[in-house]
């Protein structure tokens, strides 16, 4: 193709995604692999969880260029060039990004399948709305099913993170 | 398998002219579930998300009108400034999906999935939208109500792609309202918009969810024309349930999975009133 930016890809050729800051080459894929399963299948990132596999379940939510969308609904192959952050992404093992501690914190975390998902779209949403409303965050969170909690505490810990940044910010 | 990731609508359409049957890819809220599933077979994909002439809109104030780029989100236009130009598909871009959903999921690839519960296209039905489609040979602009032809089919030939849409911005009350299984992320059973234009004392209603495809209701919109007072925005009871009725005449609706075609019926005369009563609200 002529312009530099766009690509072509034929069967089985390899291509390159940019992964949490990292160029990772993904080999011997068919090109119809959602990004859901190149990431947990083909590069071994196994944060991001799959249920539904259509969009329902908001378990497998990442950032690519920076919107919070579902892995299992992106084609791998044309995400080439974009920026992926998965949960693996957002704070290294060991010290908690302060939205993980909150749900550990707020018992917001019970069989923990949805608890990857949830985080992403509890960043996602406090970057875009750092002080939502309690509307706001069951609204922002419906795309995220969780079977244990009720989501009450989930809700208690997106309130939390959204208490402390403020106090952080405040003289 | 192939798949082509454009970086320019000339690009774009070139890769379509060598592969006019290849599958269109935009944000991928509908393709990838059938691919995931196993439910759909594809070769040549155009991937169209890198398309940056797609993800613009464009108002014209002095037309009057709003241009929507194909590749623009539900997210986008459920935000301002495209919230003010056209409030009723705001409101049915915030009831689609998830903010997961809507943040990939594109106005064009609404109308070219052209489900009959599609979320934006009873508004853009009630607004008489325009759908723009380029090939490599040219353009061509298609009425809304020519480009959809039944459920899941459409006007666009191989080798086209959907660049767009335009829609008049007008000063009168309009909304959309539909019924589904839960508060969020559901399909619409059914789903109603009504748009009116206070400079030709209109109002028009469009259907989802209740026909092969999105229906429009010409006895209830020359019905409330004669009985609706632009002026004191009012609207007497026994008009609104007359409405209400050529409302539920107009529908098509048939029993599925989703729903039943009597509930359907139901439910669409309770939004068509319900959206008049809030256009009208003075009795």
């Amino acid at each position: 193709m002529s312009d530099p930016a766009g690509t072509d890809l034929g069967s089985n050729q390899a291509y390159v995604l940019h992964v949490n800051g990292q160029g990772r080459d993904v080999r011997d894929a068919w090109l119809g692999e959602s990004l859901l399963f190149v990431l947990r299948e083909r590069l071994g990132l196994m944060g991001s969880k799959g249920a539904c596999e259509q969009g329902e379940c908001g378990s497998c939510s990442v950032l690519v260029d920076g919107a919070l969308v579902c892995s299992c609904l992106v084609l791998a192959a044309a995400a080439q060039g974009q920026q992926i952050v998965t949960i693996e992404g957002v704070a290294p093992v060991g010290s908690p990004s302060d939205v993980q501690q909150a749900f550990v914190d707020a018992g917001a975390v019970q069989c923990g399948f949805c608890t990857p998902g949830l985080i992403m779209a509890t960043h996602s949403l406090l970057e875009r709305s750092p002080e939502p409303t309690e509307m706001e965050i069951r609204e922002e969170l419906s795309g995220n099913i969780c079977r244990c909690t009720g989501y009450g505490r989930i809700i208690d810990a997106v309130q939390r993170v959204a208490v402390a940044r403020r106090s952080q910010v405040a003289p | 398998m192939s798949v082509i990731v454009p970086a320019s609508l000339n690009d774009a359409l070139q890769a379509l002219a060598r592969s006019p049957h290849a599958t269109l890819l935009a944000g991928g809220t509908d393709l990838m579930v059938e691919l995931n599933g196993g439910h759909r077979q594809v070769s040549e994909v155009v991937a169209l998300a890198r398309v940056a002439e797609l993800r613009t809109w464009h108002h014209d104030p002095v037309a009057g009108v709003l241009h929507i780029g194909a590749g623009v989100t539900y997210a986008e236009i459920a935000d301002e400034p495209i919230a003010s130009w056209v409030p009723a598909l705001a409101q049915a871009a915030r009831t689609v999906g998830s903010p997961q959903i809507r943040h990939a999921a594109t106005i064009g690839g609404n109308l070219g999935t052209c489900s009959p519960a599609g979320d934006g296209l009873p508004v853009l039905a009630a607004l008489d939208a325009t759908v723009h489609l380029a090939s490599a040979a040219g353009a061509r602009d298609l009425p809304l109500a020519e480009f959809m032809v039944a459920p899941k089919r459409t006007a666009r030939l191989p080798g086209e792609l959907i660049t767009g849409v335009t829609v008049p911005v007008l000063g009168g009350w309009q909304g959309y309202s539909k019924v589904g299984v839960r508060n969020a992320m559901v399909i619409a059973v059914a789903s109603v918009a009504l748009v009116t234009d206070t400079v030709t004392e209109s109002v028009r209603l469009a259907l989802g969810s209740v026909g092969p495809t999105v229906l429009r209701c010409p006895d209830a919109e020359r019905f409330a024309r004669e009985h609706v007072d632009f002026e004191h925005r009012r609207v007497a009871a026994e008009a609104l349930q007359r409405f209400v009725e050529l409302a539920r005449d107009e529908a098509r609706p048939i029993d599925d999975h989703r729903s039943t075609a009597a509930y359907r019926r139901h439910a669409v005369g309770v939004l068509a009133g319900r959206l008049l009563r809030r256009a009208f609200p003075n009795e």
